[in-house]
């Protein structure tokens, strides 16, 4: 129930509802909670309704903050999926 | 996704846990304390405890919401959801909660009664408007993450004029349970619970911003970091925690910069405004009763309010004496230190509400690490 994921509007529904995907899943869901979105935004939603927008500039800084480290301590293992080939 | 995925890069997370190892100071120690359960799965999941160094403690925090309703709470409900006039409706993991006599929602609806698992509350009003014969009632509980979405929900009803439809308000508030940690007798005397630092949830303050733990970050010279789900949020917001431990600071930091912003989601903080108002005293599963820590339904919306509606009335009654939830939601003791887990409680057939709530920090141990993880190489 408390999960919060990130997802990408794909249509705008009216002013309450827009259908949004996730990994290939499709989904309806509320944006009675933020202002207004366009499609091809992205949202973080939490049962059902989102609960904000998802800042992509911040998001890309986080990534390219993360590629640097790892960039810059060369580690060659993956150390979250020790299992994976 | 790439803003999912890019988030768990293995190499990023081992290049993190070396930076770690070198900004530790190795004369102390760190506990930190990750609020909501949430974390506790992600931290489990990924393996990040393994990933640091051994003078760094994770302390499971309180937050989750169904973990901390207090059982007769729950034992109302099952016994509202009896009445044959009411269709009950709530998110799934409550209703697998055990209550008193191990009843259970999901027992009540074998046995008869209506009840229903939704996935968003607007579900509950949906119910009510294809059975206007029925009284419905929605279920809430949920920390500040769902509280926006159960007030749209009452004034949808107003504006509808639905009079079959009511909320049984269960919703929490997270700055007044960490507070009440930092005040047990466990932190401030017996010293059972050590807590330099928090890890505070990033779905919670998208909602109400980071602004609301400024106060006791400064009163009680905590440092907090809000940070995201992924892994990489979590390794990232140990490391901001460990460089404000090291320089002495203890201010309100925030990690999951791309959805919290310090005064957070004004439209919904004015939806909750509009709806609810704070409880004078609120009881929390193993934490008791603890001031302005619950929300309750504003008397202009008194029709929607159950409690009211169908007068509920609460029965004290005993925990189950193997069970050590109450001391795991306090953070003073491990799953692993209770005699019934993994052997008379499971996930399968929960005993405590640790070990159903998906959220749960049993569930989470349960899970994956029901044995201790071998020692490294």
């Amino acid at each position: 129930m408390c999960l919060a994921v990130p997802v990408r509007v794909v249509t705008v529904l009216g002013d309450q509802w827009v259908e949004i995907e996730v990994g290939g899943i499709h989904s309806r869901i509320s944006i009675a909670l933020i202002d207004e979105v366009a499609v091809g935004d992205y949202v973080i939603v939490h049962a059902g309704f989102a609960i904000t927008r998802l800042d992509v500039e911040e998001a890309e800084k986080s990534l390219a903050l993360f590629d640097e480290i790892a960039g810059c301590l060369g580690e060659p293992v993956d150390a979250l999926h020790p299992r994976l080939p | 996704m790439r803003y999912i995925r890019g988030f768990r890069d293995g190499a990023a997370a081992a290049a993190l846990a070396k930076l770690l190892v070198a900004e530790v100071d190795p004369r102390r120690e760190y506990h930190l304390m990750e609020f909501c359960g949430g974390h506790t799965h992600a931290i489990f999941r990924y393996g990040v405890e393994d990933l640091l160094p051994g003078n760094i403690r994770l302390v499971h925090g309180p937050g989750c919401p169904v973990c901390v309703l207090a059982v007769p709470r729950l034992d109302a409900a099952i016994e509202l959801a009896r009445r044959p006039d009411v269709t009950l409706v709530s998110y799934g993991d409550m209703l697998r909660v055990p209550a008193s006599r191990r009843q259970s929602l999901l027992k009540a609806r074998a046995q008869g009664a209506d009840v229903r698992m939704a996935y968003s509350a607007l579900e509950a009003l949906e119910v009510a408007v294809h059975h206007p014969q029925r009284e419905v009632v929605f279920f809430a509980i949920g920390f500040e993450t769902t509280t926006p979405a159960t007030a749209y929900l009452v004034l949808e009803a107003q504006r509808l004029g639905l009079a079959n439809f009511s909320v049984y308000c269960n919703h929490v508030v997270t700055p007044a349970a960490i507070q009440s940690i930092l005040d047990s007798p466990e932190v401030r005397e017996w010293g059972q619970v050590r807590v330099d630092g928090f890890i505070g949830p990033s779905h919670v303050s998208a909602v109400i911003g980071s602004g609301p733990y400024e106060y006791f970050a400064e009163e009680y010279q905590r440092p907090v970091v809000i940070a995201g789900f992924e892994p990489l949020d979590v390794l990232q917001a140990v490391r901001m925690l460990v460089q404000q431990l090291n320089a002495g600071r203890a201010r309100v930091e925030n990690q999951f910069t791309r959805g919290v912003v310090r005064e957070g989601n004004r439209k919904a903080q004015s939806l909750v405004a509009e709806v609810f108002e704070l409880r004078s005293s609120f009881e929390w599963r193993g934490l008791g009763a603890l001031p302005y820590s619950g929300l309750r339904i504003k008397s202009a919306f008194a029709e929607f309010d159950a409690e009211r509606r169908f007068a509920m009335e609460f029965r004290a009654v005993p925990e189950n004496a193997a069970c050590q939830c109450p001391a795991i939601i306090r953070g003073v003791k491990k799953p692993t230190d209770c005699t019934i887990f993994g052997t008379a409680c499971t996930p399968r057939n929960p005993i405590g509400s640790c070990m159903v709530s998906a959220e749960g920090a049993c569930s989470a141990y349960y899970k994956y690490r029901r044995r201790p993880a071998p020692a490294a190489v």
